[in-house]
């Protein structure tokens, strides 16, 4: 899928989003091995917002359309009127009780079949990683299933004619890369700060806008593909790892000192010679 | 009955609050202490549609309810009092007599730019010898072919030395008395109109207050607000939709200065335990929330009225004494709880104390209230 364009022509941008816990510390029932989601109020995926912010930009720069695409519970159309009223075009839920239990394969491949049956695309952004799985694979994932180009930890974009100019945010450093269009980008919490949803945006959100509901038959989803039957993942046995091990404070009255302190107790524990 | 906000309230709710504590907190201390009119925190409150919440769109409004109008002031208020009042009277004191009784053209020229936030509005009724009892003005507007030239001045304008467009009143015939009273639209620049003292105040220190002079200001005739003799009613009309706002911005300090209370007595230790475990602390914050919680059914109840098209004039009343008083009692105690602490300029106490003592005082003091609130009752 290619779509030939000059500089100032429509941007046809797709945004997946999750909706996740509001915490960055998930805590995990110690008996069943779940998230202990009750009394934990429900947001948009803070890489997620970079990824709608980043989005609206360029939709205000090339002009265009913004689609916010989310897999989720019902409950998560207030995820996707949230980011409506920050400015979206058009919010989609995949929501279908057969996608319950998805991995990250099944969950790409469902959002992949989502974004096929949108139609055509330029850009998909998603979040770097969501805050409660913490698994960073959706984005590559769907980029491999789409089959169209990737980068990731996007912190800068620039768009000449039909070629993206993205820096990535690295550990140490950065790196640009140049990439035809259409590609997948995801997004790193450098790239931009979110816009707060307007007042106006909130009332024509819950007034007005409607969130289309698809559902697996919708999507031509494959049953097998789907799901908990879909997902080659097989989680055995989640836990809080039990807190283990002493913290000891190397004091001294100079950097040179510490450090020198530092590496008698490495040595002295064999870690360095 | 139904004690809930709905999604959409609750929403504004969560992204106002986010916009305060991400915005406006990290700068509440700054401001009090240079008195300096927040202008950074005005335009990203105009770009979220929060300085004209309830106009409606076609003049650049958000088109929100009054309930959510309350929510935002509130929570706005719950981490600076000085911010909140600057919304309440952009929205309830400058808009609102615009929309409510301006002609199309005027709420073109006049509203839309104030309702987006492009502008800053004020409301000028207050004079020297003209405070509680407002229908003894002596501004005085004289007609004279397609113009008024207006001489008088006003005192104690809340945004008066940093506002674009300013309601203001004046007389325009003496011998008929309250009846005599005109509204007018003037806007900053136009000669004649000056800005005079500025009050070095209390609290609400980051909220500008000051004098407006008037010397021979020539006003079109397109700038009077509904007729001529009609001030009086607009003036009435205008400050029970202000009352809501200034509720709302004493239940934002209660709200505030009880969280503040909670947090410290949760991490102030004294005989080995943490201050909130005693019993004399814990029921305080007890009769605190009780009390916020109250308040904030009365503030909600009034907007609700306006919003179903309901008399509120007696419901706002109500809200804004029980709140402003509500203001006062849970910040004395808030300073109470944190001790020598609370009394210093280290924690934010003192500041939420001294910005709620103006809520008993401005848009009809808590004694007036009871005026409204007893001749509901037919006394």
């Amino acid at each position: 899928m290619s779509i030939d364009r000059n500089k100032g022509e429509n941007m046809n941008i797709i945004v997946c989003m999750k909706q996740v816990p509001d915490t960055t510390d998930v805590k995990i029932d110690p008996k069943t091995g779940t998230l202990i989601r009750e009394g934990v109020p429900s947001i948009v995926n803070p890489d997620d917002k970079h990824a709608i912010e980043e989005s609206l930009r360029l939709k205000e720069k090339f002009g265009g359309t913004v689609t916010v695409v989310s897999m989720g519970p019902p409950q998560a159309i207030d995820a996707l009127k949230e980011v409506y009223a920050m400015g979206v075009d058009d919010t989609i839920l995949l929501s279908d009780r057969a996608f319950a239990g998805a991995d990250t394969w099944a969950t790409s491949y469902t959002l992949g079949m989502g974004i096929k049956a949108l139609g055509e695309y330029d850009l998909i952004f998603c979040g770097l990683q969501a805050i409660d799985g913490d698994t960073a694979q959706i984005g590559p994932q769907l980029a491999e299933f789409l089959d169209i180009p990737q980068v990731t930890y996007v912190k800068k974009v620039n768009i000449e004619g039909n070629e993206l100019t993205v820096v990535r945010a690295l550990e140490d450093g950065h790196m640009t890369v140049k990439v035809p269009m259409p590609a997948l980008l995801t997004a790193v919490k450098e790239l931009n700060r979110p816009r707060y949803p307007t007042m106006g945006g909130i009332i024509k959100a819950y007034r007005e806008h409607e969130t289309k509901v698809w559902s697996a038959s919708d999507i031509e989803a494959e049953p097998a593909n789907i799901g908990l039957e879909g997902s080659p993942t097989q989680v055995k046995r989640t836990f809080a790892p039990e807190p283990r091990g002493k913290v000891e404070i190397i004091e001294g009255d100079s950097a040179a000192e510490m450090v020198s302190g530092l590496v008698d107790k490495l040595k002295e524990k064999n870690v360095v010679r | 009955m139904d004690f809930r906000l709905n999604d959409e309230q609750e929403m504004i709710r969560s992204a106002v609050r986010e916009l305060a504590l991400n915005d406006i907190e990290p700068i509440a201390k700054e401001i009090d202490a240079e008195s300096r009119h927040p202008a950074e925190t005005i335009k990203k409150l105009a770009e979220m549609g929060i300085m004209g919440m309830m106009v409606s769109e076609e003049y650049g409004g958000s088109g929100s309810d009054a309930i959510s109008y309350a929510i935002a002031v509130e929570e706005i208020s719950r981490v600076c009092g000085s911010t909140g009042i600057i919304v309440s009277v952009n929205n309830s004191l400058a808009c609102y007599p615009i929309e409510k009784f301006g002609t199309d053209d005027q709420k073109n020229k006049f509203l839309t730019p104030l309702a987006s936030g492009a502008k800053l509005g004020a409301f000028g009724l207050t004079e020297p010898s003209a405070g509680t009892d407002a229908g003894s003005q002596r501004t005085v507007a004289q007609k004279e072919d397609g113009h008024y030239i207006i001489n008088g001045s006003k005192i104690f304008i809340t945004n008066g030395p940093v506002a674009d467009t300013l309601v203001i009143f004046a007389m325009t015939d003496k011998s008929a008395g309250m009846r005599g009273i005109t509204a007018f639209i003037i806007e900053k620049g136009m000669p004649g109109f000056s800005i005079g003292t500025e009050e070095d105040k209390l609290g609400i220190r980051g909220s500008q207050t000051g004098e407006l002079v008037f010397q021979n200001l020539i006003v079109p005739e397109e700038n009077r607000l509904w007729d001529e003799g009609r001030g009086f009613s607009i003036a009435m009309q205008t400050l029970d939709c202000g009352r809501i706002g200034v509720a709302a911005q004493a239940l934002g300090i209660a709200q505030g200065a009880l969280d503040r209370s909670v947090q410290y007595a949760k991490e102030r230790v004294q005989f080995g335990k943490p201050i909130g475990k005693f019993q004399a602390i814990s029921f305080m914050l007890a009769d605190m929330e009780t009390r916020v919680q109250a308040a904030r059914y009365l503030v909600y109840s009034a907007a609700f009225a306006k919003d179903n098209q309901k008399k509120y004039s007696k419901e706002a009343a109500m809200a804004k004494l029980y709140a402003a008083e509500t203001a006062m009692d849970i910040t004395t105690k808030a300073i109470q709880i944190h001790g020598g602490y609370g009394y210093t300029k280290d924690y934010p106490v003192e500041r939420y104390f001294r910005d709620a003592k103006i809520t008993e005082i401005y848009e009809g003091t808590s004694e007036v209230m009871k005026m409204v609130i007893s001749r509901a009752l037919g006394l």
